[in-house]
């Protein structure tokens, strides 16, 4: 495999890891606040639909991510409702959303632009753009760094940037501001929030809001700038995979950076079966690269790389006793 | 309260606590009713009484977790009004509960500040606990490893821990609801030598317990709640553990129960040198020895929480434990390797465990189910590898009406009877199996007086039969109704047994405040 090859494969996996990443981290915060979402999938569909929606009739990316972004916490103040407010089962809450999602989207947007379920592609400012940082054109013909910075760090969408920018703020929120302490707590101890006078509701609703936002950026960017208009059920599981991720993770934001990372790798590896049967001398099958992140999950979850302890009181609606 | 000057002080300053006319309703439990109390600052005032007296209930209500149905609450002498938890705080109130409320994977630090924090950053709020917290080892003897985490250190230091948080939020009144219930003797002393130190400083503590030793230990002022109600209220130095131990079971209509003299026949339940150390490592059996002969009822006595649970658990089959125990000469296996319901069954006993809503039924399951758990394998309740539903529906309907269940409708589910015909659901089905040794935890806890006085009859009706029964009862009078012999426990041990024709209230509140069998019968 030659520099160019893999430069390529490492940009494609980027560009995949994103909406994965931003999934990830959206369940990061509800999870660690103790409510289960398993809906990211739908969340992100909803938000892909609407941001394409908008942004097609507007010419407006922006706008549109604004939409995405409403829809998706639209969705999450649903869950939030449901498991918080009252005390539902989070599981089911969840995939309720994705049902919900997968088919309102496509009457919706069978209604609105008569195109078969899929919006109108999205040309010029309707999508987000690839970003040329300085100097990319000067320095790419030097060797080694010139492609890779022009390549592979340069020319990525605005969202991108975002996604991996998120990564420490996450981490920073969570472990050094007043308020990751708190939500780290009401995901462990919810009692123990309670008894030290601060609200649990209030906490758990401003966990699954972010992660409504983040959400629906994860959701504009895969109709506005991974792909070129929504198309049905184009979100392709990747809500499963952000929290097989999230699992990979144990929960934690750097290393959920590269287990989407790696996530996407494999993904990116799945386009290109060449480069594997240039590199191991097999011919192996696309889908059981798309299976991979999935095996890994079940390998990590039945113990055998370390530990991966969920928040304690995930999953429980919080019933205050005595 | 050594010198004057301190009792003078006492006797001129507004009370720290004062709740006048506190009542509180769970539906139609009436969980704390009309409760009037003062609290001096710098003393250490117990609240004693049985599990489910309402002790813990009125406590939450100062903590703001319940809000009072009728009744002023006064801190310090101001009028105040706690809605919430914040309240409590704002007010000066800490509270260490009986199950801890702490994060297992923080550091003790960020416990301590969790919701005190001084602003949005951690990072100066946690350099200012650290320093908060090495004065507060030094005020009070409470040493502590601030980047511990919680999961890693004892439930002792998680004790401290606790009541480490209530002092940095600056609280003056520091509430214990059972505090030495999870602690080992020596973490018990070493509490009680911290509140001594804290009540030196000025700070007020109410301790809830049902322990009488521990009220004799620290306090200076002890009230007695009972059902509900506060029924006395004494300096801790005019009082007597014989007294509180009456105060506590109390006396009421008493219960009558016709029965002929026992017939004891041969051995049929041989407990020796039983133990049992519980997850936490601490001993809640500390060698039982015990014999139940066929045809007499054992009744075991004892404040609730002195191992009667546990001994009913290891007798049932889901406890394990260390010593010997026989059953018609048979050797009941204790590891928990085949130790089950159903193998205590096939030695012939049957269990009406304490716990009927969570232990002897499934609430939301229709009373045939519930009728055949346990015995679903009865060859008259199958049909080749299906259930006979149909028989055991039939079986269930005649069962009712044997045990006047009412109403006696088989398909209606176990929440919807009523606590006595709950019981008499699981009676019917664990007595109508004609075991050689009944085990009887609480049997009339939350019935009716008319069921109780059946539940009785069928009890007697089964020693009659020349079966052997171990009754295990808070209730003192039910002890004293039904038995033939009684046992009374105290902190994992039996203090001495009885015959019941022999023995008094007075005798028996005496063993179960732990008063040796030798004190017992001088009559300290």
């Amino acid at each position: 495999m030659d520099y160019m090859t893999l430069i390529q494969l490492l940009d494609s996996t980027v560009r995949l890891a994103t909406p994965l990443l931003l999934a990830c981290l959206a369940g990061l915060f509800s999870e660690r606040a103790g409510i289960f979402d398993i809906g990211l999938d739908g969340k992100m569909l909803a938000a892909a639909f609407f941001s394409a929606a908008v942004a097609a009739m507007s010419g407006n990316v922006w706008l549109g991510l604004l939409a995405g972004i409403a829809a998706s916490l639209a969705l999450s103040l649903l869950h939030g409702l449901a498991s918080i407010t009252f005390r539902g089962n989070q599981l089911i809450s969840g995939v309720a959303i994705n049902f919900l999602a997968a088919g309102l989207t496509v009457l919706i947007a069978q209604d609105w632009f008569q195109q078969g379920g899929r919006t109108p592609s999205l040309i010029g400012g309707a999508r987000f753009n690839p970003i040329t940082l300085p100097f990319a054109d000067a320095l790419e013909p030097m060797p080694i760094i010139g492609p890779l910075y022009a390549e592979l760090i340069s020319g990525h969408s605005i969202l991108v940037y975002a996604a991996f920018a998120a990564v420490p703020l996450t981490w920073w929120l969570l472990y050094r501001t007043r308020f990751g302490l708190r939500l780290r707590a009401v995901g462990e101890n919810p009692a123990a929030v309670d008894t030290a006078g601060v609200s649990v509701i209030g906490l758990r609703y401003a966990a699954v809001c972010i992660c409504g936002v983040l959400c629906g950026i994860a959701g504009a960017y895969l109709s506005t700038a991974l792909q070129a208009g929504f198309i049905k059920d184009m979100s392709a599981g990747r809500g499963y995979i952000a929290l097989a991720a999230l699992i990979f993770a144990k929960w934690r934001p750097w290393y959920a950076l590269w287990a989407t990372l790696l996530f996407g790798l494999f993904g990116a590896l799945e386009t290109r079966p060449d480069v594997i049967e240039a590199l191991i001398g097999i011919k192996v099958q696309g889908q059981l690269l798309g299976a991979l992140p999935y095996v890994m999950t079940v390998i990590i979850l039945a113990g055998f790389v370390g530990k991966a302890i969920p928040p304690r009181a995930g999953g429980e609606p919080y019933v205050k006793e005595r | 309260m050594n010198d004057k000057t301190d009792m003078e002080r006492q006797a001129t300053a507004a009370p720290a606590i004062e709740l006048k006319g506190i009542s509180k309703a769970f539906g139609p439990v009436q969980a704390n009713k009309d409760i009037s109390i003062r609290v001096m600052p710098g003393t250490i005032h117990g609240i004693i009484g049985e599990n489910g007296a309402g002790k813990s209930t009125l406590m939450s209500i100062l903590y703001g977790f319940y809000k009072a149905d009728k009744g002023e609450i006064f801190i310090s002498g101001q009028k105040t009004d706690i809605p919430d938890s914040q309240a409590a705080i704002a007010a000066g109130i800490g509270m260490v509960f009986q199950h801890f409320k702490l994060v297992e994977n923080f550091t003790v630090l960020e416990n301590i500040i969790l919701g005190a924090e001084d602003g949005r950053l951690l990072k100066p709020s946690l350099a200012k606990a650290r320093k908060s917290l090495l004065k507060l080892a030094d005020d009070y003897g409470l040493k502590v490893d601030p980047d511990a985490l919680i999961q890693d250190i004892g439930v002792g230091m998680q004790q401290r821990v606790e009541i480490l948080k209530a002092l940095y939020r600056q609280a003056d009144i520091l509430i214990l609801d059972e505090p030495t219930g999870v602690l080992t003797p020596a973490e018990a002393d070493q509490l009680f030598r911290i509140l001594g130190r804290l009540r030196s400083e000025g700070k007020t503590i109410i301790l809830i317990t049902h322990k009488l030793r521990e009220i004799m230990e620290i306090t200076d002022t002890v009230s007695v709640m009972r059902r509900g109600q506060m029924t006395a209220t004494v300096k801790t130095a005019e009082t007597s553990p014989a007294e509180l131990a009456e105060l506590m079971v109390g006396r009421k209509v008493l219960l009558r129960v016709d029965k002929v003299p026992a017939q004891p026949g041969d051995v049929v339940l041989d407990i020796h040198g039983l133990r049992v150390v519980d997850e936490k490592g601490v001993e809640r059996l500390r060698g039982i020895d015990l014999q139940v002969r066929a045809g007499e009822i054992l009744g075991v006595a004892g404040v609730a929480g002195n191992g009667q649970s546990e001994l009913l658990e290891v007798l049932g089959g889901y406890q394990t434990a260390t010593g010997t125990v026989h059953v018609k000469g048979q050797a009941l296996d204790l590891t928990g390797k085949q130790s089950d319901g159903q193998s205590r069954r096939n030695h012939g006993i049957a269990h009406v465990p304490e716990d009927r809503q969570r232990e002897g039924l499934i609430m939301d399951y229709h009373a045939w189910e519930n009728t055949a758990f346990g015995y679903h394998k009865d060859p008259s309740y199958r049909s080749g590898i299906l259930m006979n539903n149909a028989a055991i529906k039939a079986d269930t309907v005649e069962k009712m009406e044997r045990f006047d269940v009412r109403p006696p409708n088989p398909k209606l589910a176990a929440k919807n009877f009523s606590g006595g015909n709950q019981q008499k659901i699981v009676l019917a089905r664990e007595i109508e199996r004609n075991p050689d040794l009944l085990l009887i935890g609480q049997p009339t806890r939350g019935v009716d007086i008319g069921a109780i006085e059946f539940i009785h009859q069928q009890i007697v009706a089964l020693r009659d039969q020349g079966k052997a029964i171990l009754l295990v009862s808070v209730e003192l009078e039910e002890i004293l109704a039904l038995s033939d012999r009684v046992a009374v426990m105290f902190d994992g041990q039996v203090m001495g047994v009885r015959n019941a024709a022999d023995t008094d209230e007075k005798e028996l509140g005496l063993m179960m405040a732990g008063i040796t069998d030798a004190d017992a019968k001088i009559g300290v």
